[in-house]
């Protein structure tokens, strides 16, 4: 019986207390007359972004493609024959309108290539048109990560960088070389 | 059978194990990099280490290699062990400590040895940041990429290269911690199995050089089994798509076929499938003699027309094919009626085939598989070049020839997989291997002696040693000495084996070569010893072929001319490469109406008034016989684009539309799936009957589910296609067999032939097979590896063949021009891929140096030589191992159609050249 | 002697009004929602948004109206009529002021319960006709709350009856010129106000539609114009609820200086609110619990109320 006065008091106060935000300000932005502050990790528009030295940084790795929970990346590796055994996406294609913005391929990529980025306003009035080829997305800047270049560490020789001139590398052995 | 002791659990194992590969076949991960189930074990990597103990009481015990440790019953290890796993994991650590971070750029990234063992060793965290050893890498040729950064030095790849396959341009080179793997200098890798490298290197310093062109993950791959198209040996392949191109073959265990390995041909010549001369649209010629000019109208159009033309025929000629399924060919049969079907093959060729079927059917010897082969103790070649015309053969060889060594192996109590210490004890010791042909190749060095001849003296050896080892054969009366004194060496060795095998070819198109194997084997049969008889074929259906029957390519020629029918329908053949020209061209001018069903466009297609475009392999289901008489099951890996079918379903689909108005449906008409097809095949010759054993039928479910073509991390579903629909179709269905186009389905053991790709949890790389064995280098589980169609049922020979040739006798100014196969060159689809295509050499003449001299040629020069009426530009070979009096044609595309071995008169057809160009 | 020029007017008026009501109510609804859960709701068509219902209304006309293949065609398209149907045959019997009342049925009451009963067809067949489970299994949840609460509503207002001693709406009304019903007849008003929630399904007894398991619960199915009938009959029934408390419990057009008609419509608003804070405001209640409250509580309580009431008033009398 106590119970039953217990719960119908509070069912009241319950009632009461939502009756009191009657006279409490909003909380909503008015978007879009208000710009709401995005913080710069927040997981909006995808864009793929350079190297420092301007070079695509994408590596078409296809990590990316494989870590989205809805499929929605595809990409096409090729060699660049310009930029000797430098690989590149022929092309990279993004359906935005299955992107659930989860940030899974920021996660996946080891070269910082794809990044989400604070920006949402992504809506069209067709579908088709959600669908991002690599000009749409790619970018001339280094986005978040201002340093990296993969293509320093990675060990393997492109045009502007002979084998032992990356970080960390030594110059390539002789193997005709006897020393101990 | 041996009871070891793993972690307090006991298995029981085969004894003649190493502990590693027991342990690996109860499904238990220990980590190794240099051990392979094929190549065995050198203790090299140090990864596989775990703790042994002396017995219950012993708590300490101590680090052994598992792959050096034999699985000796009683056995106590411990795998889990801290000490051996710290051990295993300062292992991977400085393996770790030079590979470069480049796994994103990496082809072989995702399905790397290296990186399962690294995950499986629990090294996530490397410690190491100092500077990294580098190496500089090499052009290896067409098929193979090298990066000798990611080397971590365990030695696979020489072990392969250089003692299983018997290549000697690959080599170690530098010494601590400079070991580099690669030629002396760039260059192309000279040995034909140089692309099992791309599987044996446990990471990424070879890889696959084709599949880097259009580069996918593994995980992306829609793949399925396929049955290699490119030889008669029909080794089991998984053919892999992505986005409608077929993006790699890879090798597909099958323990009685090829087990580990393929050959370069077979692996790289896949890319004929995505030619820009595939065949996309079925097309009605709009006038006739008008090439190029077709009308690209829809399918029911052609369809309508061939229809049409086959209805009004006054009668059909059906030309079948050895490259087609045996599914296209009944159904071909099927439609113009047994007595109309031809099998597309000259008569020569045809004869042996049903030589070669007569003597596997009627006499006591069966057919040797290639594990079979690889098993036998001495083996005899009668006239086939297997280097060229069946090349896993020769590597099936390579191996025989350690049979009779490691029996002395055995006596020495030294396990058979303790790979050092066998070599060690081997030291050069080989079993006998006698090679007989007129085309000297690297092989040849295995051999114990060789016998460089005509076929019609090849053959006379192979009756001399049939008649020395058996009573009753027919023995070769006038024989020179030399050749005696080696029919003896050879008869020797053959009675002093117990599994001898004995291979003759067909290339050389002699009747006589193929009765003298069949006369030796017999001998030894009699003798009561366990001989296997080995035919190469020429082309990858040409047993299946056989077996349905059907009149020759000549007989069809002679149909048409005399008037007796006027429609054509050729089934995947190109009719230039089996006649001469100007037959082929007078009979396709005689037919009225020419219905050419093919996938590649060659000089047959240029010919049709009704192209229609057929399904390549790795697009269709179907069924090769091979060279054993093993009927296996291909299966469909993707659905290609525009008008492309099965060939069997495209004349199901003529057999429906030509008998619309005539009422009832019958034959190929009534066809709706590839079941309707495997039964029909079933019943069109007696020894097909088990055809539909082959493989599980369309309607096989596991647990109500078809089984997937794609991996579970197939990615890019909804965005693959999205710039041109966004619509997402649903998946093609598949009707015709129990695989889906996608990647839902039953995930769990499947037979072996609805595998899609090894793979299992923790082992991504091609290494995973073990995980479907029971005993590592075993039959895998639910290994359904062909049905051989052919076995013996006499117990003895019914009658010995007795035509001995006479000895080939040079003449004063006839050659023999006799075929010489190569391996990349000589077939037909292979060619089309652009790697196999800059492998092809120019078309030569061999010749013997002396009738060089009497040609007055020189070696390397350039002739114009006319054949059957057409010029061609050859280089001038000169060599020893052609006989004197014969001279070799190199078999590449642009030499097809000259019909060999025929006899030419040299001085002639290249003197006048000389005379026409000094004029 | 009916005066049809008359009633045509206050058929025209009323039918006019509540559905215009029931329209703005949707927009009313989600502003008060708003308020309550500290944000606007709807506010940019029109001043203060009060044209949001009209867009809603352009949008579900323009809508695909799609009948699954799989379902029952003909009741499919039957039962979203039914629904707004028996909720505004409802109101032919609410006096909203003296005189302006469509029908002053001797049996009002009786008219109405039998109304609200049939209202739950609409649930039961439209969740059968559509051939889904969660509309299924919603229906199944509406044919047990509405057969258990129907049972209770009638007992638990037959004390307001008995006070009035009539089933005529406007007998009930002006029998409350000087003491509304409340006051004696607490506990029915609180077993009818409950009865009429769940009959309304509004929350805590939206059991029958509950978004969370059952995706929409009968109307899962349905689209367009459709759907909106449905939306448009539960905003009837809140309407209809408001106004028979109005009526039975609080004094109908009753109280002070204003015309009838304010005081019935402000009256009204006042319950139109109080549902929805409920929405706002409280969970909802486990079907179990639902079921369990509605026959061991209230049942008991309606039933007591009544033996007092009828027993108080044969007292009386003497």
């Amino acid at each position: 019986m106590m119970n039953t006065w217990i719960y119908a008091r509070n069912l009241v106060v319950g009632l009461w207390i939502v009756f009191k935000r009657t006279f409490t300000k909003p909380v909503t932005v008015q978007y879009p007359e208000e710009q709401p502050y995005l913080p710069p990790r927040w997981r909006g528009r995808i864009v793929l972004t350079r190297d420092p030295d301007g070079e695509e940084r994408c590596v078409a790795c296809y990590l990316c493609s494989a870590a989205c929970p809805v499929d929605c990346i595809s990409l096409q590796a090729a060699d660049n024959p310009e930029a000797h055994e430098r690989r590149y996406p022929e092309f990279f294609r993004i359906n935005f309108s299955r992107c659930i913005y989860c940030g899974m391929c920021e996660e996946a990529c080891p070269t910082n290539a794809i990044q989400l980025i604070p920006d949402f306003e992504q809506s069209e009035y067709a579908r088709r048109n959600l669908v991002y080829e690599k000009e749409d997305l790619l970018i001339s800047g280094t986005g978040k990560y201002h340093d990296y270049n993969f293509y320093r560490m990675a060990g393997v020789r492109t045009r502007d960088k002979d084998k032992g001139q990356g970080e960390h590398e030594l110059p390539p052995v002789d193997v005709k070389s006897l020393m101990p | 059978m041996a009871i070891i002791i793993v972690d307090n659990k006991s298995y029981t194992v085969d004894e003649r194990q190493n502990v590693l590969a027991a342990c690996l076949g109860h499904g238990l991960n220990v980590p190794y990099f240099c051990w392979h189930p094929a190549m065995g074990s050198v203790g090299a990597c140090r990864q596989c280490a775990v703790k042994q103990f002396k017995d219950d009481r012993d708590q300490s015990g101590r680090l052994v290699m598992s792959c050096m440790t034999p699985a000796t019953n009683g056995t106590r290890i411990s795998i889990d062990d801290p000490e051996a796993k710290a051990f295993r994991a300062s292992v991977i650590e400085w393996l770790m400590v030079n590979h470069p971070h480049d796994c994103p750029v990496c082809d072989e990234g995702g399905e790397c040895h290296l990186q399962d063992m690294t995950v499986m060793t629990g090294h996530v965290y490397r410690r190491y940041r100092y500077q990294k050893r580098t190496h500089r890498n090499q052009a290896l040729g067409p098929f193979i990429r090298h990066e000798m950064n990611r080397c971590i030095q365990c030695y696979r790849c020489v072990r392969y290269y250089r003692d299983y396959a018997g290549g000697r341009d690959l080599n170690v080179f530098g010494s601590h911690d400079a070991v580099y793997f690669g030629r002396e200098q760039d260059g192309t890798l000279e040995n034909e199995f140089s692309g099992n490298l791309v599987e044996v290197c446990p990471t990424g310093v070879f890889t696959d050089k084709t599949f880097f062109h259009h580069y996918t993950r593994k995980w992306d791959l829609q793949a399925a089994q396929s049955i290699c198209p490119h030889c008669s040996l029909g080794c089991n392949t998984t053919a892999a798509e992505r986005s409608g191109t077929l993006r790699r073959i890879t090798n597909r265990f099958n323990s009685q076929v090829n087990g580990y390995f393929l050959c370069d041909r077979g692996r790289f010549g896949y890319e004929y499938v995505n030619s820009p001369h595939r065949i996309k649209r079925a097309m009605v010629r709009q006038e006739r003699h008008q090439s190029q000019s077709r009308t690209t109208e829809g399918v029911p159009q052609p369809l309508e027309f061939a229809a049409d033309c086959l209805r009004q025929a006054r009668g059909i000629v059906g030309i079948g094919s050895p490259r087609a399924s045996l599914e296209a060919n009944v159904a071909l049969q099927s439609l113009v009626g047994p007595q109309n079907f031809y099998q597309g093959i000259d008569q020569q060729k045809g004869q042996l085939l049903s030589t070669i079927l007569k003597v596997l059917q009627t006499g006591p010897v069966p057919s040797a598989s290639i594990h079979d082969a690889e098993q036998s103790d001495a083996v005899f070649v009668l006239g086939a070049d297997l280097l060229n015309e069946a090349p896993r053969l020769t590597l099936a060889l390579l191996q025989s020839i350690r049979q009779q060594p490691m029996e002395q192996v055995d006596e020495l109590k030294i396990p058979r997989w303790d790979e050092a210490a066998v070599r060690n004890a081997v030291q050069n010791r080989r079993g006998p291997l006698f090679l007989t042909g007129y085309q000297r190749t690297w092989f040849h060095e295995y051999a114990t002696d060789t016998y460089f001849a005509a076929p019609d003296d090849i053959a006379r050896l192979g009756f001399a040693v049939a008649g020395s080892i058996g009573q009753g054969a027919p023995s070769v009366p006038d024989i020179s000495p030399e050749v005696k004194d080696l029919t003896q060496r050879i008869a020797e060795a053959l009675t002093h084996a117990q599994r001898p095998l004995i291979i003759a070819g067909t290339e050389s198109g002699s009747q006589a070569t193929i009765e003298a194997a069949a006369n030796v084997a017999w001998a030894l049969h009699q003798q009561g010893k366990q001989p296997r008889l080995s035919f190469v074929l020429p082309e990858c259906n040409s047993a299946g072929l056989a077996l349905l029957g059907g009149g020759s390519l000549n007989d069809a020629f002679d149909t048409i001319r005399q008037g007796k029918a006027d429609t054509v329908i050729v089934v995947e053949n190109d009719l230039y490469r089996r006649a001469d020209q100007a037959n082929v061209d007078a009979f396709f001018e005689a037919a009225q109406t020419v219905v050419v069903i093919d996938s590649v466009e060659n000089r047959t297609t240029a010919q049709a008034d009704v192209l229609l475009p057929a399904a390549t392999g790795p697009e269709s289901d179907g069924t090769f016989v091979n060279q054993e008489g093993r009927a296996q099951r291909f299966y469909q890996v993707f659905v290609s684009d525009g008008d492309v079918k099965e060939s069997w379903r495209w004349l199901s689909d003529l057999g429906r539309a030509t008998s619309q108005e005539g009422g009832s449906e019958s034959g190929v008409a009534t066809w709706r799936n590839f079941d309707d097809a495997v039964s029909a095949t079933a019943i069109a010759a007696p020894e097909l009957a088990r055809i539909g054993e082959v493989a599980p039928s369309a309607s096989f479910r596991l647990m109500g589910q078809k089984a997937p073509r794609q991996s579970e991390r197939c990615s890019g579903r909804t965005s693959l296609i999205s710039h041109l629909t966004m619509h997402e179709p649903p998946p093609p269905v598949d009707h015709d067999s129990p695989l889906g186009f996608t990647m839902e389905g039953y995930r769990g053991p499947l037979p072996s032939p609805l595998i899609s790709q090894f793979w299992a949890p923790g082992w991504n790389s091609i290494q995973a097979v073990n995980t479907y064995q029971d005993e590592v280098g075993g039959p895998l589980r639910d290994e359904m590896p062909g049905v051989r169609l052919i076995e013996p049922v006499a117990t003895k020979a019914a009658g010995w063949f007795t035509t001995i040739p006479r000895a080939f006798q040079p003449t004063a100014h006839q050659w023999l021009l006799l075929p010489l196969s190569t391996v990349f060159g000589s077939d037909e689809l292979s060619n089309q891929s652009p790697a196999i295509a800059q492998r092809i050499g120019k078309p030569f003449l061999s010749l013997h140096p002396s009738d060089g001299a009497r040609l007055t040629l020189e070696d390397q020069s350039t002739i114009d030589l006319v054949l059957q009426g057409t010029t061609y530009r050859l280089v001038v070979h000169l060599n020893p191992s052609i006989p004197v009096g014969t001279a070799g044609l190199s078999l590449v595309p642009e030499v097809f159609g000259v019909r060999v071995p025929t006899w030419v008169d040299l001085l002639k057809a290249i003197q006048t050249e000389q005379t026409r160009r000094a004029a | 002697m009916i005066d049809w020029s008359h009633t045509a007017l206050t058929i025209a008026v009323i039918l006019g009004s509540c559905l215009t009501l029931a329209g703005m109510l949707i927009w009313v609804e989600r502003r008060l929602l708003g308020v309550w859960q500290e944000r606007y709701g709807p506010n940019r068509l029109g001043p203060g948004g009060c044209l949001q219902s009209l867009a809603d209304m352009i949008k579900i006309f323009t809508k695909e109206d799609w009948i699954p293949p799989f379902a029952d065609k003909a009741v499919f398209v039957i039962t979203p009529a039914i629904v707004v149907i028996t909720a505004l045959m409802s109101f032919v019997v609410i006096p909203i002021a003296p005189n302006f009342v469509v029908a002053d049925l001797n049996v009002g009451i009786l008219f109405f319960l039998a109304m609200s009963s049939l209202a739950a067809y609409s649930v039961i067949i439209g969740g059968w006709a559509s051939n889904n489970k969660f509309a299924f299994l919603g229906s199944l949840r509406a044919i047990a709350q509405l057969l258990s609460y129907e049972v209770f509503m009638g007992i638990s207002l037959m004390g307001a009856v008995i006070l009035a001693g009539s089933f005529n709406l406007s007998d009930i009304v002006n029998a409350q010129q000087h003491q509304w019903f409340v006051i004696p007849q607490f506990l029915g008003f609180l077993g009818f106000f409950m009865a009429g929630l769940a009959e309304a399904h509004r929350t805590p007894f939206d059991m029958p539609e509950a978004e969370a398991e059952l995706v929409a619960g009968y109307h899962s199915e349905y689209s367009g114009m459709k759907f909106g009938m449905f939306f448009v009959g539960e905003y009837l029934s809140i309407l209809l609820l408001s106004a028979m408390t109005v009526i039975l419990f609080f004094g109908g057009w009753h109280g002070p200086w204003l015309p009838p008609v304010v005081w019935f419509g402000l009256k009204m608003f006042g319950f139109i609110a109080l549902i929805i804070l409920i929405r706002a405001a409280w969970p909802r209640y486990r079907f179990d619990q639902l079921l369990s409250f509605g026959w061991k509580v209230v049942m008991p309580l309606a039933l007591i109320n009544l033996l007092v009431t009828g027993g108080v008033v044969l007292w009386r009398a003497g």
